[in-house]
């Protein structure tokens, strides 16, 4: 009988396991191979250059700008997104007024829950043609427009947003814009992650801690947020993910693909220019392996970090 | 691409690696960066064809197929099916599978090592870099194609095209590229704004500024251009550094030579491009291609520097009674050392792949695309010129004919720089260098040391293969 299961399950298993082998793993070790070639791209000649790609990386000043705006959004998007995802979900949840049915969220709480949702289900490349419209840096632009008719910017001198190579903070303004496009769009699905686990975390425990005096600000500090620790340790591992990634938004919002410049240059922009516009497959290649053992590195890093007991209840 | 095997027991484990290649990319969008730099392995091409003749000069073979790639850009993909026709009546037993796409790098680069398609316009945003097909020996030289005879006329194939056609296509002495397009760049304005203000176009940049108080008086700016990709800007700098330093000093910027950017003519050409815009005569904002060139048909901007491509481009919302016209680009005046010559050239390039199984048939294509019959069909549908002579005689529209009498009183020198074609980083650093000085944020001694240095650079690195012009 048992025996019969194992056929049973490795029968169903077998098949997913061969496809993601073939077109996931195989590519990325094909991938691998490459990155220790000089391949153009176009040619079957590919010579074995050894490590000679891995060396390259560590004197490519384009690289190393490239590498400190990643970590810029790997620092600011996950801090940005859960802050505000956080806030969202604990006003939706818990930060309404209380009354006999207990503890809830604030009034229309369901139509901001759509609301703040949308931008999930566009897509990233609707969405960046949204905001080109929105940071048109002439007077048809949304905001541009706004503020010329209300008099704070001049005709003349419009904001420039993503053509804006200018330091704020010591980054370029134009990553700031580009941040808070991220910011907004992923947002609402990170309040609905934390609704969910809201939801979750028994009433009773809200209602003792009200009776006992606790304000909103401590109910969120010492209940909410603690309880939540296991589902932000995991956001802020996804959302890492898409800070180190940020491509589509680069390619589509920046002046030149990483201007003005090289103002908005990151790991995947240089990968671009490097393998199709230099030919140079191998290096390329190797840019992506590298960005990929620091992810991995970077999110067992993480995950090892918030390991903590679990809170049962 | 056909996947189907010719025998079922052709189903090797070349043809399964191509499907599954081909499936892999619905399944796993999401693989993204790594697996993009994944290809396949090669494939033997048959090659061999029919008797030669002159109705047939490449030994065409009846009966086979040939798959065409066609870029729908500004250009559309009309033109291409008309030139199937043409092909076609000389050719009834051939197929011609024709496809058209934008994304040209995207669907076709994966095939160039294994199974490519026969001919492939290469164009667009999403382009192959040419100097790396060249250098890898991924494209066929076509010289056989100049000499063949031409398709309905006297001569060869090579006598039909416009100056500048087989430079444009050559690379390291041999003629690879087909540009199907005739393109001339200029600075273009309302002829029907100009003669109801009774302005005159001018002809040097010390006209312009004379001129410009007097449009800005009017509430519009004297001049706008896409800010946003630096190789419109750069276009505009290039025509002022050739027309003022002289042809040779553009052969040695592209030939790498020392000191080549710091020759006499070079900065008082990018000084009258930052005088213009520290004089604050663009239109502000950051705008694109379309967006600068709607703002200019709205008649925001005087001047919009750009090819002869943007009637096409812009054709759904030109406004009633606005006179496209084009006036060649400004110099700086007496100093000039060529100031009569223009930016033109031929483009939009068709290539094919050294791979291809069906070689042949791809070059009678191009012959038949060549041919008057194709040209003028081509003038008439784009509204530019092709890149044969004669395309646009019968077409009326101010804004060709306008281009036609600039190449009509043109020298034989067209204005050409080719080191954006020959070097990536330079194309890169340039676009952007461009948009600084466009901006505002750099000067005209600075765009020129840094171009020096960067050129300087690339000129010390041994891994990038060397190109020159003569």
């Amino acid at each position: 009988m048992r025996h019969g299961v194992a056929r049973f399950v490795t029968g169903f298993l077998a098949l997913p396991v061969a496809l993601y082998l073939f077109y996931v793993v195989w590519p990325f070790a094909q991938a691998a191979g490459y990155s220790l070639t000089s391949w153009g791209g176009y040619s079957d000649k590919q010579e074995f250059v050894g490590l000679d790609n891995y060396v390259r990386l560590f004197s490519d000043e384009l690289i190393r700008k490239a590498f400190w705006h990643n970590v810029f959004f790997l620092v600011t998007v996950p801090l940005f997104t859960i802050a505000l995802a956080l806030f969202l979900a604990f006003l939706l949840n818990v930060g309404g007024r209380e009354d006999r049915a207990g503890i809830r969220g604030i009034f229309g709480s369901g139509i901001y829950k759509v609301i703040f949702f949308f931008p999930q289900v566009l897509s990233l490349v609707v969405i960046a043609v949204m905001w080109q419209q929105i940071y048109r840096s002439d007077g048809q632009g949304l905001i541009n427009g706004l503020l010329i008719k209300v008099g704070l910017v001049d005709a003349d001198n419009p904001i420039a947003f993503t053509a804006d190579p200018e330091p704020f903070l010591g980054v370029p303004a134009v990553l700031w814009w580009l941040l808070l496009i991220a910011v907004w769009s992923g947002a609402g699905f990170y309040m609905v992650l934390f609704s969910a686990a809201m939801q979750s975390i028994p009433k009773d425990i809200y209602e003792a801690a009200i009776l006992d005096g606790a304000g909103r600000f401590h109910t969120f500090f010492r209940i909410t947020l603690p309880l939540l620790r296991d589902t932000i340790s995991v956001a802020w591992v996804y959302l890492g993910f898409i800070a180190l990634d940020m491509y589509a938004l680069v390619f589509v919002m920046t002046p030149s693909q990483g201007g003005p410049n090289h103002a908005s240059e990151i790991f995947a922009s240089v990968l671009n220019f490097t393998a199709f516009q230099k030919g140079q497959f191998g290096y390329a290649c190797a840019m992506g392996v590298s960005l990929a053992i620091f992810t991995i590195l970077l999110a067992a890093l993480q995950l090892r970090i918030t390991r903590r007991e679990r809170i049962e209840y | 691409m056909s996947v189907t095997p010719e025998h079922p027991a052709d189903l090797s484990r070349r043809t399964l690696l191509r499907r599954a290649a081909a499936a892999g990319l619905l399944v796993t969008p999401a693989a993204g960066l790594l697996s993009a730099c994944a290809g396949s392995e090669p494939s033997k091409s048959d090659d061999s064809g029919a008797a030669k003749s002159k109705d047939n000069p490449f030994g065409l073979k009846d009966g086979s197929a040939v798959k065409v790639v066609i870029f729908n850009g500004g250009l559309g993909d009309q033109w291409a099916k008309e030139d199937k026709t043409v092909f076609n009546a000389k050719h009834a037993g051939v197929t011609v599978n024709m496809s058209s796409t934008q994304k040209i790098k995207t669907e076709e680069q994966p095939k160039m090592s294994t199974q490519p398609s026969d001919l492939v316009m290469n164009s667009g945003a999403d382009m192959m870099d040419i100097s790396t097909l060249v250098n890898e020996g991924a494209i066929e030289p076509l010289d056989d194609l100049l000499a063949a005879p031409a398709w309905d006329g006297e001569g060869t194939v090579a006598d039909t095209l416009l100056p500048g056609t087989v430079e444009d296509g050559t690379f390291q002495g041999k003629f690879f590229v087909v540009n199907v397009a005739y393109t001339v760049w200029g600075n273009w304005y309302n002829g029907a704004l100009f003669t109801k203000e009774g302005w005159e176009p001018p002809k040097t940049f010390d006209e312009f500024f004379a001129l410009a108080p007097k449009i800005k008086a009017k509430g519009i700016a004297p001049y706008v251009h896409d800010a946003v990709h630096g190789y419109y800007p750069r276009w505009a700098l290039m025509a002022t550094i050739w027309k003022s330093a002289g042809r040779q000093v553009v052969i040695d910027i592209d030939n790498l030579k020392e000191n080549a950017w710091k020759a006499d003519g070079v900065l008082p050409a990018l000084q009258a491009w930052e005088k213009l815009v520290k004089d604050k005569l663009l239109l502000p904002g950051n705008l694109n291609h379309t967006q600068s060139q709607q703002a200019w048909l709205d008649g925001k901007a005087a001047f919009i520097q750009v090819g002869t491509w943007l009637k096409n481009e812009m054709a759904a919302t030109i406004p009633p009674g606005f006179e496209m016209k084009l006036s060649d680009y400004w110099g700086l005046g007496a100093t000039d050392k060529a100031p009569k010559d223009v930016f033109a050239g031929a483009g939009e390039g068709l290539v094919v792949p050294s791979k291809a199984p069906n070689k042949a048939a791809a070059k009678e294509f191009l012959r038949a695309v060549l041919s008057k019959s194709g040209s003028t069909k081509f003038a008439e549908l784009t509204k530019s010129l092709a890149s044969t002579k004669g395309s646009g005689d019968g077409v009326q529209d101010s804004a060709l004919s306008t281009a036609n009498e600039l190449m009509k009183n043109a020298p034989k020198d067209l204005i050409k720089a080719k080191f954006f074609d020959f070097y990536a980083d330079l194309d890169k650093e340039s676009q952007n260098l461009s948009e600084e000085l466009m901006a505002g944020r750099l000067n005209a001694q600075q765009f020129v040391d840094k171009m020096q240095a960067a050129a300087d650079k690339v000129a010390k690195d041994s891994s990038i293969k060397k190109q020159t012009r003569a």
